[in-house]
């Protein structure tokens, strides 16, 4: 049986000089084409390090990252990341930061007139083709992760991968672009792997979460499959009796099994 | 909002709502439009240009007249402002004269100075962006070019010149080469400086897009070291046109280097005092060039 993506016995040590931290162990997960998984945790267990294996960006020291069935230890285009802090270009206009990606991906598959089609059609998808000519600098933050969602749309990836896309926008703009980004879910069939550290959203977006212990060595405590059907209105499920205890699950674990223990 | 309202909650908000009074209505009359005469609006121009200019030269003024006042009485050394400008009313009304040699007008000169700086300038650039590039992207290359860098960067511009006239036998490339040496160590630090620093982000981005060296090298590093390099390209700029005028008294023929070190010579001390006016004029007028280049590619980005 080969899965979708398959995240294989993946673990992760950083080495600073004779100083060895074992931040992932044993990471194991399996995710089929079109589902939307969570990873949620506290910060500093790793999450994000795991997104990085998964993307090329960081490679695994140990198992191995399978993408149809094949090896992935580099970055690609099929493994489209939108990072949290937006990471758009400054001096390109937010045109010009998506045609990149889009002219990089499609320079044989497409001319020049489809390029700048399918340029202008992700702008649209996540509503900023209004704002095609302005500098990221002049656009609001929900905008910019807008933006970015749009270049990595443009992509075409086989996964798209989230990291704590929303975690640094204010209570309103983050539910609206939710709100986006599930209508966009729903419309495109994406396989989307998303880091998170907010529990209403992985409830709210997922199929399955996955909850990861506290690190150093941090391990998949827990899967919870969000058996809640789709499509999903916010304001439906805050009655939902299946949302509630899906809540209670991943709040249980975080704020009881796996306190997050600061250093004093 | 990260958690969502309870039913319980939204009917009572819904309750709250409708208990509150009904809003009343008032009419507020608008203010009329206020209307803003052309001849107020150009006096708001007017002061903004005033407040520009009136300081500056309300000081020049002022130091124009302690320079007379002192300079006036007999036993002064220099010639007052009156003086210089008496003397050298026919260098002024008429740069472009050329009389063979080195007899030329001022704009002769400055052209050739110019010229020299131009060429040596544009080479710095080059290559300075060029070097900077490696030695802010490869650990090796800043290992072993560094400390070079940081050695041959305290030399004085003019301790070059013997050493070039001596390889070019020529007073033109030497001199040439004088303006490269001196402006390319700012241009070459200030690369290495923006380069290093390009955020871990934007390499994210090149590495998931799967850019070349080449794609990464113009569409990445350029731009986001844009505004360490023109930093860099501005205090070149400063130092090749400081480096010029010492660098030409000593390789003679046609310049404003030169033009001064001549005029010292035939105690002309009126022409000397016109040269370093234009001088600072262009010195001026290159740097605010180099800065308005830097403010048009970068969008602003860069500092002024």
């Amino acid at each position: 049986m080969t899965a979708y993506l398959q995240i294989d016995h993946v673990g992760k040590t950083f080495a600073r000089g004779a100083q060895r931290t074992e931040v992932l162990c044993d990471i194991t997960l399996t995710i089929e084409k079109g589902e939307y998984v969570s990873i949620i945790g506290h910060s500093g267990c790793g999450k994000s390090t795991l997104l990085n294996v998964v993307a090329g960006l960081t490679p695994a020291t140990l198992g191995g990252v399978l993408l149809e069935g094949r090896e992935v230890d580099e970055p690609g285009p099929d493994r489209a990341v939108v990072f949290q802090n937006h990471s758009l270009l400054p001096w390109l206009t937010v045109y010009d930061n998506v045609r990149l990606a889009v002219d990089k991906v499609f320079a044989a598959r497409k001319s020049r007139l489809e390029r700048h089609a399918w340029t202008m059609h992700n702008l649209d998808l996540v509503q900023m083709g209004h704002a095609r000519d302005k500098r990221p600098a002049e656009i609001s933050g929900g905008m910019k992760q807008r933006v970015g969602l749009a270049r990595a749309l443009a992509m075409e990836p086989k996964v798209l991968l989230l990291d704590e896309p929303f975690g640094a926008l204010d209570a309103l703009t983050r539910a609206h672009l939710q709100d986006s980004v599930m209508v966009l879910h729903q419309k495109l069939g994406n396989t989307v792997l998303m880091i998170t550290h907010d529990v209403d959203e992985a409830v709210l977006l997922s199929d399955r979460i996955v909850m990861m212990t506290n690190g150093p060595s941090a391990r998949i405590g827990e899967v919870l499959e969000v058996l809640l059907a789709r499509p999903r209105q916010r304001l439906e499920l805050a009655a939902s009796p299946t949302y509630l205890k899906c809540r209670q699950r991943v709040l249980e674990f975080l704020y009881e099994r796996h306190r997050f223990i600061e250093a004093a | 909002m990260t958690r969502p309202m309870t039913k319980s909650e939204a009917a009572q908000a819904v309750r709250v709502t409708v208990s509150s009074p009904p809003a009343t209505a008032q009419v507020l009359p608008l203010a009329p439009v206020r209307q803003v005469s052309f001849a107020t609006r150009l006096s708001g121009v007017g002061g903004r240009v005033a407040a520009r200019v009136l300081p500056p030269a309300l000081v020049l003024a002022v130091c124009l007249l302690v320079w007379e006042a002192l300079c006036r009485r007999s036993g002064a050394t220099l010639p007052p402002p009156s003086t210089v400008l008496r003397d050298t009313w026919e260098l002024i009304v008429d740069p472009f004269f050329d009389r063979g040699g080195i007899d030329k007008g001022l704009f002769w000169h400055l052209s050739a100075s110019l010229q020299r700086v131009a060429l040596g300038y544009a080479l710095a650039s080059m290559a300075g962006v060029a070097l900077g590039t490696l030695v802010g992207q490869s650990m090796w290359a800043m290992r072993g070019l560094d400390p070079i860098f940081q050695v041959l960067r305290t030399v004085p511009p003019l301790a070059w010149l013997p050493l070039s006239l001596a390889a070019f036998r020529n007073g033109q490339p030497s001199a040439i080469f004088v303006i490269f040496i001196t402006a390319i160590w700012p241009i070459i630090i200030n690369t290495a400086v923006g380069i290093r620093n390009i955020p871990q982000d934007y390499r994210n981005v090149a590495a998931v897009l799967r850019l070349n060296h080449l794609e990464f090298f113009l569409k990445i590093m350029i731009p986001a070291a844009a505004p360490y390099i023109f930093t860099g390209l501005r205090i070149g700029i400063g130092l090749s046109w400081l480096a010029i005028v010492a660098a030409e008294m000593l390789i003679g023929g046609v310049g404003i280097g030169f033009f001064i070190w001549d005029a010292w010579n035939s105690s002309h001390i009126s022409e000397i005092i016109l040269a370093l006016v234009y001088v600072g004029l262009i010195g001026f007028v290159l740097d605010r060039i180099v800065a308005a280049v830097a403010t048009f590619v970068t969008h602003g980005t860069a500092a002024n």
